[in-house]
């Protein structure tokens, strides 16, 4: 029983770690230095693992086929979409969002979608990122 | 001062942790190390969250439901629209029900996984902790697959589910029970026969049948004590009715119950393969038709608006029996709510299980009846008149150091 482990800690010397290593394989010592450099094209991203089917990512709106008829507000949770009177379209705060897609589902239109987008940390919650209208 | 004749000391764990879903206060009475009294002390914290409900119509409440806890994701939700359901008289479609046991046992054997590698961290087990971990992670692979997300899992709808279980998901799901089938083995042999559990949790925080009953014990830790008592067989509900399972309790196992820690690994663990089977037996049964009763989310909400009345939602949790209390009174919002949650229930049998333990044993025997185990972040030790403060971690040494010496 003491040494039950050992053929799994053998095995596991020789697997390939089970994390993935996002966003960089080994944390870069300066994390500015690392973006600026990905900007550049000197290094690249470790790509995430794929995001899964009906993945409920950052909202997509198609403000042309809107019709203004408030059903999104009424259903959201988070009281994350605010009305916007003159134009009669809506305006969505991601950084209220809880990715519930609770509005795609009322939406008689289907003006609302989710894409699969999901890296939208932010310093500023009011951010043009993390604002859809 | 005068002499004193008293020989026990009173400590102090709790109340408050941010971390903590349901803060306790605990007095102790500690002689040396043996606890001769406990007392709890409940209700520490306020989050408003059935406050905040009444400001919300049903829809809206079904994601703040979902936010009272992380593992009991889908129940919480579920219970809440089990309650509205009974009030604006709806009738979920036979496969939702369906669809809805197969999220429901999901979770509890997400849950009991994760219990389980806490349960061997508490007693300072930690390569189990990985094990249990590495089969979660299948899981919540799973449950993302399924309902898109991992933990907040947003499937519940008033009427039925909102996405539905196509069959060419089947493979996958089966795929991922054959994994748990083929891991559970190994599971239940490292927990039932390994020498480190057996001397840390075989008569270790008993509860009789006597105190499960007379304390309102509930789920897991109610049925190690011998309790017979499952909602999900005392009052079907889902499609529970159609399918063939049975009470667990330790006995069906080991031919006894002793209501101690043993038992309820035994129980948490039959449950994992009780659960594997009736997902099994869901997908077996699933009759063909609609997931939600009424797919058009403005006509329910007009149907919620002229609902009148209140209603109750039970459900069995991974932990027990969840309680909702809804009451709607024709207006957009709910006019009332009320949840009363699994570990709520479990909390009073603590004292029983406490009494005549060791302080090494306080982590495992509370982390017995799966609640929140932040509350032993703060202990206060007055020892030979010192004050010394015993933090989680200190906490937890003590409990790993006890391991050590009982293999010694």
């Amino acid at each position: 029983m003491r040494f039950s482990m050992l053929p799994q800690v053998l095995a596991q010397m020789f697997k390939k770690p089970f994390t993935n290593t996002f966003p960089a394989k080994y944390a870069p010592s300066s994390t500015t230095k690392f973006i600026e450099n990905v900007t550049t094209g000197k290094a690249q991203i470790h790509p995430p693992i794929a995001t899964p089917e009906n993945f409920r990512g950052k909202i997509q709106y198609d403000k042309e086929k809107c019709i203004g008829c408030k059903l999104c507000l009424k259903v959201c949770p988070s009281e994350a979409i605010e009305f916007k009177e003159a134009e009669k379209k809506i305006k969505i705060y991601l950084a209220r969002c809880t990715f519930c897609s609770q509005c795609n589902d009322i939406c008689p239109v289907s003006c609302l979608s989710m894409s699969n987008e999901f890296l939208l940390a932010d310093t500023d919650k009011y951010s043009k990122d993390l604002i859809v209208e | 001062m005068s002499p004193t004749t008293k020989t026990t000391f009173q400590l102090p764990i709790g109340p408050i942790h941010p971390a903590l879903k349901e803060p306790v206060a605990f007095q102790f009475e500690i002689d040396g190390e043996r606890i001769i009294d406990v007392s709890v002390k409940l209700g520490h914290v306020h989050r408003a969250i059935e406050w905040a409900a009444t400001k919300r119509n049903p829809i809206q409440v079904l994601y703040l439901a979902e936010r009272i806890c992380g593992i009991c994701s889908y129940c919480h939700p579920m219970a809440f629209s089990l309650a509205v359901e009974r009030i604006a008289n709806i009738e979920v479609p036979d496969h939702a029900q369906y669809l809805r046991v197969i999220h429901g046992e999901l979770e509890r054997i997400c849950s009991h996984t994760l219990w389980a590698g806490v349960a061997a961290h508490e007693i300072g087990f930690d390569t189990v902790l990985f094990l249990t971990w590495e089969i979660r992670e299948k899981i919540l692979d799973l449950t993302e697959y399924l309902t898109g997300n991992r933990i907040t899992k947003g499937i519940t709808m008033i009427g039925g589910v909102r996405r539905d279980i196509t069959p060419d998901r089947y493979p996958h799901i089966r795929e991922t029970l054959q994994y748990l089938k083929d891991r559970f083995e190994k599971l239940r042999h490292i927990f039932l026969d390994d020498k480190t559990f057996k001397m840390r949790c075989k008569d270790c925080g008993i509860l009789t049948k006597e105190d499960a009953l007379r304390l309102g014990a509930v789920g897991p830790t109610a049925r190690a004590s011998g309790v017979k008592k499952d909602v999900r067989l005392d009052q079907s509900y889902f499609a529970y009715g159609d399918l063939d399972f049975d009470y667990i309790t330790p006995d069906v196992l080991t031919g006894e119950v002793n209501g101690d820690v043993y038992d309820r690994i035994i129980v948490r663990l039959l449950e994992i393969k009780q659960s594997i089977s009736l997902i099994e037996q869901a997908l077996e049964n699933m009759p063909e038709g609609a997931i939600v009763s009424e797919p058009k989310l403005a006509k329910l909400l007009a149907k919620l608006k002229t609902a009148n009345g209140e209603g109750i939602g039970r459900m069995e949790a991974p932990r027990g029996e969840v309680f909702h209390y809804v009451k709607m009174n024709a207006s957009e919002q709910v006019y009332s709510w009320k949840v009363r949650a699994p570990t709520y229930s479990n909390i009073m049998p603590w004292i029983p299980m406490l009494k005549e333990q060791q302080i090494a044993d306080i982590p495992i025997v509370a982390a017995s009846t799966d609640p929140c185990m932040s509350c032993t972040n703060r202990v206060l030790v007055v020892e030979n008149k010192k004050t010394q403060v015993l933090d989680k971690e200190a906490l937890h040494q003590r409990s790993i150091e006890k391991t050590r010496r009982m293999h010694a």
